[in-house]
This record gives structure tokens, sequence and C-alpha cells, in this order.
């Protein structure tokens, strides 16, 4: 052995010798079976003459890339198809997969493998997926000129490749994913908004494979940053209680787009499965046009009686936690639910805990009705400065906030 | 007035909402290398073309049709499937055909470029360049959606050929005769003509573009429907226009004399019943069409090779991360437009050849395409019908059969 690696391209069509050191033929592809190890090539698949052999991991004695592979074992099997291997040359070259540490769709040219010698026979690890210029070369040159001139001329082109534990495999029909062992456990690392450009770079069976397994909250926040279009047609391609989960998840202004811009039928689907207080929150903005202020708010907002205290607002944001995040303002209505105030939040921590938050309220109030045009609402943001601006309805009721974030993405899309 | 306005743009409204993919990509086709190669067959066979327009228009529908269907099923291009199911090497060598095919279509369209402004005696190392850079930033700053729609309204010029086929007093008799009967003889410049005039209209970039297109719509199995008529509605459209365009030329220049155009004054005659008009409606009209194509031709080209070899493609990733995307793309411009400052290069000629390349490797394209829509573990219920089957694979072999033809007799006239 002069290297301790191998190319899946030398692999394929290195000769193979049994005991006797009699030619049985040439190496066609290599499998994983990724139930027993996700990494070792578990299976030789070999032909000469019209039939396939497969040899086992632990028949090899030998693999080099001057002389061949040679086995230790004469009791070889003829190849039958079998659900619980991952065949490299079929289903994994010219394929895509996700580099998760990358956050992007790969499409595999060549994988390399680590030569593991560990004294009675040589095994090989999956080490890397190669992509790029310089696998693109040994996929051309394979068969052409031998091995060792075509490593020699790749020589100078850097490589680049991804570990292959990093590498997650895409598969669309959920028994083969399950026979596979593959999960996308590992793609709920990634920041949703990554994970929502690698979804958009995938067809719709992987889309939808991968929002049937992920998460739900990741599932949730990762279809938010989907392209508005996309997002409608993974949302009828699962099945409505999958939807309805991470539906639920989403912030209701948001979901309530969404399911907007689906066909009357699915929303409907979607909306009886889902529990019944996100459900009328969602309905409820879902009356709104959404083009205008009622329909970029959300309800994820803290409002207080008009007299309370810095105390009371303390024990109510302990009661709101998962609204933290992005809270910025505390709202005070009146008995009638009129919005009468608006409390900057910062100023809470200077204030004593037995003051009013009255007195610390902004010095105008700013608000829009439900019916008013985004437009403005852009301007009102755009001119004040503004994180966060109340919303009310007719009779100056507190309906919802809308929130910085609504109004970049009404700019976005123009 | 205010109602008058908005009701005006309503209706703009409903003509932009019929349009998609099947749409544009139809009158792209009409482009710099269409007008002329069309021109070019009526002003030197007058009607004798016309017969070809049918055959040419159903093999069209056909295969538009299958490419955004393989969109609409597979959610992946063509050049992801071939190299899904081929591999790299077959991959590889469609691409550097593709590439070499569509960069001479990139030189005709910056042809049209120089020969749409040489009617106004504007010089082509003016406005080549400018017009290389304009869409150049256009594209990479991603501000293309923009005019796109721009392009799209003018090219109701192609009406004005209409019109002109009308006024020209056309011999319509011997054009219907010719619509419906077809003659061939083995004249290598007939036989040129005709691998033009498919390659013209059914330009191998073009299904690649389609189906990236309907993929980027988004177009589902569920809706393909629509999608489908439109790309049907969309193919008669070119052919309507190239009917006309044969007999415009037909009408004004055939009958007078007979004889190839080298120049786009020549070219502009068609327009002749618009009197002092003709030049600035056939520059207008070829300026827009080839502009319109150049900004599409390069993008789709480098987004088709990236994508089918593994790279990184999209204007909208930046440079340092995609940069054989944006190389290629660069390259497809530069070396398109540069060729076409070269100091006597034949501007018309070239455009006609463009067309001819893409004729012959029409084939190399229909094959695989072919054999992928028959798949059924890809495309599920939606394969081909035979009929489908039958004609593809009829345009494959008279495709190769003119090819070999026309070489047959270039190589024995060398000696």
């Amino acid at each position: 052995m002069m290297d301790h690696f191998l190319f899946f391209t030398e692999l394929a069509s290195m000769p193979v010798y049994d005991v006797k050191g009699r030619r049985l033929g040439r190496v066609k592809d290599a499998a994983l079976v990724p139930l027993v190890n996700s990494s070792r090539i578990d299976r030789y698949l070999v032909g000469g003459g019209d039939a396939w052999l497969t040899i086992r991991y632990d028949q090899v004695r030998s693999i080099s890339l001057e002389e061949g592979i040679f086995l230790s074992d004469e009791h070889l099997t003829p190849y039958h198809d079998d659900e619980y291997m991952l065949r490299l040359g079929r289903d994994l070259l010219d394929q895509q997969i996700i580099d998760v540490t990358g956050r992007k769709v790969v499409r595999v040219t060549d994988l390399t493998f680590e030569v593991r010698p560990d004294g009675t026979r040589d095994t090989l690890i999956v080490s890397d997926v190669d992509i790029g210029v310089r696998s693109i070369l040994r996929r051309l040159f394979q068969g052409v000129l031998p091995p060792l001139w075509i490593r020699r001329l790749q020589a100078p082109i850097p490589p680049r490749s991804i570990r292959w534990e990093f590498c997650n495999v895409v598969e669309p029909d959920p028994l083969r994913r399950l026979r596979l062992n593959i999960s996308y456990r590992k793609l709920e690392s990634i920041h949703p908004a990554d994970l929502a450009d690698i979804v958009e770079d995938l067809a719709p069976a992987e889309r939808e494979a991968i929002f049937e397994t992920i998460d739900s909250e990741v599932a949730a926040e990762t279809l938010s940053e989907v392209d508005p279009k996309m997002q409608a047609s993974i949302l009828e391609s699962l099945e409505p209680e999958k939807a309805a989960d991470i539906v639920e998840e989403m912030a209701p202004d948001e979901a309530a787009d969404v399911l907007s811009g689906l066909e009357e039928e699915t929303s409907e689907d979607i909306l009886e499965e889902m529990d019944s207080e996100p459900k009328t929150e969602v309905q409820e903005l879902l009356e709104f046009e959404q083009d205008t202020a009622g329909g970029l708010m959300n309800t994820e907002y803290v409002a207080l009686h008009d007299n309370a205290t810095v105390a009371n607002a303390m024990a109510a944001l302990k009661g709101n936690e998962e609204l933290l995040e992005n809270l910025n303002v505390l709202f005070l209505i009146d008995e009638e639910d009129r919005l009468s105030a608006a409390i900057p939040l910062a100023r809470l921590f200077l204030a004593p805990p037995d003051g009013r938050l009255k007195d610390l309220a902004a010095e105008t109030l700013l608000q829009v009705t439900v019916e008013e045009h985004q437009d403005r609402v852009v301007e009102l943001f755009d001119k004040y400065n503004l994180l966060t601006l109340p919303v009310v309805s007719e009779n100056g009721k507190l309906n919802g906030v809308i929130t910085a974030d609504d109004v970049i993405s009404v700019l976005r899309q123009k | 007035m205010r109602e008058l306005l908005s009701r005006f743009r309503y209706h703009i409204a409903i003509f932009f909402s019929v349009i998609g993919p099947g749409f544009i990509t139809a009158v792209v086709d009409n482009d710099s290398g269409g007008i002329f190669t069309y021109s070019a067959a009526g002003a030197r066979f007058g009607y004798l073309p016309l017969w070809t327009l049918g055959p040419i228009t159903l093999a069209l529908i056909i295969t538009q049709e299958m490419c955004s269907r393989m969109g609409a099923v597979t959610g992946k291009g063509l050049s992801d499937l071939i190299r899904e199911e081929f591999g790299l090497r077959i991959t590889f060598l469609m691409m550097t055909l593709l590439v070499f095919t569509n960069l001479t279509n990139v030189m005709a369209e910056f042809a049209g470029v120089a020969s749409s402004l040489e009617l106004f005696r504007i010089s082509r190392y003016i406005s080549v360049p400018l017009a290389a850079a304009a869409v150049w930033f256009l594209v990479a700053k991603g501000n293309y959606h923009s005019v796109e729609k721009i392009f799209l309204f003018a090219c109701v010029f192609y009406v004005t050929y209409v019109i002109s086929g009308f006024l020209v007093k056309p011999d319509w008799k011997e054009a219907a005769i010719n619509s419906v009967k077809p003659v061939l003889f083995l004249d290598p410049a007939y036989i040129y003509m005709l691998i033009g005039m498919v390659g013209t209209t059914i330009a191998p970039w073009m299904q690649f573009y389609l189906q990236a297109a309907v993929v980027e719509k988004g177009v589902t199995a569920k809706e393909y429907g629509e999608s489908r008529i439109e790309v049907v509605v969309g193919c008669f459209m070119t052919s309507v226009i190239a009917f006309f365009i044969i007999v415009a030329c037909a009408g004004a220049i055939y009958s007078i004399m007979p004889r190839d155009i080298e120049t786009a004054a020549e070219a502009a005659l068609a327009l002749r019943p618009f009197g002092e008009y003709a030049f600035l409606l056939f520059s207008a009209g070829l300026f827009n069409a080839s502009i319109f194509a150049a900004s599409i031709l390069p993008l789709s080209t480098a987004y088709t090779v990236c994508e089918g070899l593994g790279f990184e493609a999209g204007v909208n990733r930046r440079m340092g991360e995609a940069p054989l995307f944006y190389t290629l793309y660069t390259l497809l411009i530069a070396v398109g437009a540069g060729v076409v400052l070269v100091p006597g290069f034949p501007l018309v000629r070239m455009i006609v050849l463009s067309q001819v390349l893409n004729g012959m490797l029409l084939p190399f394209v229909l094959i695989p395409m072919v054999l992928l829509i028959n798949k059924r573990d890809l495309m599920q219920e939606w394969v081909n019908p035979r009929w489908f089957n039958l004609v593809s694979w009829f345009v494959v072999v008279v495709m190769i059969g003119l090819t070999l033809a026309y070489a047959g007799i270039a190589l024995r006239g060398l000696y």
C-alpha cells in the first residue's frame, strides 16, 4: 500500500482474486449497510461473466491500488438486491446530498475511503464525499488513464471534500429511510434560515420528506423562512395533521399568511387539525386583508391594566417567557380593552417596583387601525424609527402588534 | 381619469398574469437568430419553406411539453436529471457541446444588436460593448426581473410582420399550397436552411431554460394542466410569427429577386410597406429581441452547466461563493460580444450558422430527454404516450439525416 486512502473511482473496476489467486472479475459497486455500520464498506459487488457476486468485508484479505483485491474466503454468494444496502455507485454517486456543516446541497462526484488494515484484513471506511474539479477530473479519466497517472494529474488541484459524518443523504421514501438508517436529526442543528435555503434547493419530494420528519418547532421556523410560493406547496404536500403541528408552532401572523396562500379546502383541513387556542388566534387574523395592518400584525404582545405597577409587569413577563426574545414594549389598556399607553421595556429596569407603569409611558402613543394600508404602516416605521407598532380596532381596542421584522418582509416582497 | 388609469392597469395585470415560463420561452424563441433565419429562408426560397412550419410546430410542442412535464413532475432541471441518470461523463460531454453552441448563439444576439444599430450608423464598436456591459450588470445585479416585462411588451413589434405580411400583397394561393406541400431536394443551401429553421425554432438551450423556469416557478404535477396550455399556445404563437416573417420576405424580397440576405438593411426590406418607418421598426424589434435573448442565454447556460456538474450557481450568490458560475457567465458575454467586434465579421452569416449548429445539436438533447421521460421510477404515471415517442424519434432521425446529408454534400463539394 503506497497510501492509506482510495477513491471510489479507483475501487470501481478493480480486479478481484480468490484464495488461489484466480481472477473472479472486477468490482462493480460497493455498499454500506448503515444499520450495522454507518461508514464501513460492508459488501463489494463483483461482476464476472453474467452474474454478480456479493463479497462481505470480512472475506477480504488485502486491497491495494496496484494489485487489486485478494479474498480470504471461498464461500461467495451470488448478488441479490437488498433493501438494507446503500449502494455507493447507484444510490450516492451523482446524487444530491446535504452538507450539514457547509449548510448547502451538493452533488456527489466521488468518494474517498480510508484503507484500514487490522492485522488479518483490509477494510475500507468512507471518509469523505468529494465535490469540485479534482473529483470531476478523476471521473472523466477513470478507466482511460492508469489510476496512478490520474493521482499525479490531480495533485495540483486543491481538494474539495466533505467529511462523511457531516453528510446527510436525502431519501424521499420513508420505509427506505428507516432501512438505511437515515435521519434528518442533524439538520435540526442548522439555523432555520440556512435550512430554508437548503430546502429550496431540493426537489419537492425531498422537501416534503424533510418537513415530515424534523421536529415541528424547527420545521415551523424553517417554513417561515422559505419563499412564500413554496410554503404553500410544502404544506399542501404534507398530511394535514403534520401541517397543523407545524402551523401551530409558527407565529400567528405568519401562520395566517401561510394559510391564506393555500387553497380554501386545504387550509380548512389544516385548521381543523389545530389545537383550539392557536386556531382561534389564526382564524381571527385570517379575517383581515393581507395588505392591511390587520394582515401584518401578530398577537404576541403583553398588555396590562391601566394602574398596574412595575412589580405587576415583572410578574406578567414571568408568565410569558416565550415572548421575551422579541419583546420591547408593554401596553396598558383600560377597562374596555382600549389602548391607553405604551411602555418601552427598558424603562422598567430603572423604576422602583411599586412605581406606576403609567408614569413610564412613552410621550407619544402611536397606533394604527386594523384597516390601515401597509404602505402607511411602513411610512410610520420609517418616520418614527419604530420597533413595534400597536394595532387597534375601530373602537380603540388593542388587537395586535406589528414588529419591525413584519415591515422588513413587506419591503422585501416589493 | 383615475378610473381609466386603474382599468388600464387591470388589463396590464391580466396580460402579465397569463405569462409564465412557456410564454416567455416562446417569445425568446424569436430572437435575432429566428428573425434572420426566417428572413433568409423567405428571401432566398420564397414560399417554399412554409411547409416545414407544420411539422416544426408539432415537434416544438412535443419537446417543450416534455420539458415542462419533466420539470413539474420531478422538480429538477434537465441537466440535473441527465447527471443523475446518465452520470458525469455524458453530462460533461453534453455541457461542452452546449456551451459551444450557446456561445455561437450569444454571438448571434450581439450580432443582432450590432446590425440593428448599424442601420442608424451607430458603430458596433460602441453599441456592442455597451450592450454587453448593460446585460452583465442587469443580470448579475439582480435587476433583470424588473425589466423582463418591458422586453415582453416590446415584443408586440412582431405584429408589424403580420401587418406587413398582408400589405406586401403576397401570392396567397402559392403560400397556401406551399404550406401543405412538402418539397425536398438535395441542394446544400436548401438543406442548410432547413436545419437552421428547425434549430432556431427548437433550440437546445430553450429546453434547459424552460425546464429550469418551470421548476423555479414551483409548478407541481397537479397544476401542470395550465402550464401545458400555456406551452402549446406559446408554440403556436412562435410559428405564426415565423409564418408571417417568411411570407413578408417572400412577398417583399423574393418576388422581386431571390437572394441571400447579407445585411440587416436587406432583412428590413420585408417591412417596406411601412415606408420610412420600416428601418426604425425593424431596428427596434431586432434590438429588443437580441437584448432580451442576450440577457437570458448566458445566464441559462451558466446555470445549466453549474448545476449539471455540481457547482454553486445563481445570481443570489456572491462571486466568491459561485466562482465558476460567474466566470462562465462573464466569459460567454465577453467572448460572444468580443467576436462580433473582429473586423470584417460577417454578422448575418454568423447568425444563421449559429442556428444551424442548434439544429445539429438538437438530436443529442432530444435523445436523453426521451430516455428520461420514459423512466417510470422518475415520471410515474406521467411517462410519455407512445405517439410522443414516435414523433420525438422521428425528429431525431430527421435531424441526424439532414446533418449527414449536408455534411456529405459539403464534403463532396470540397473535392
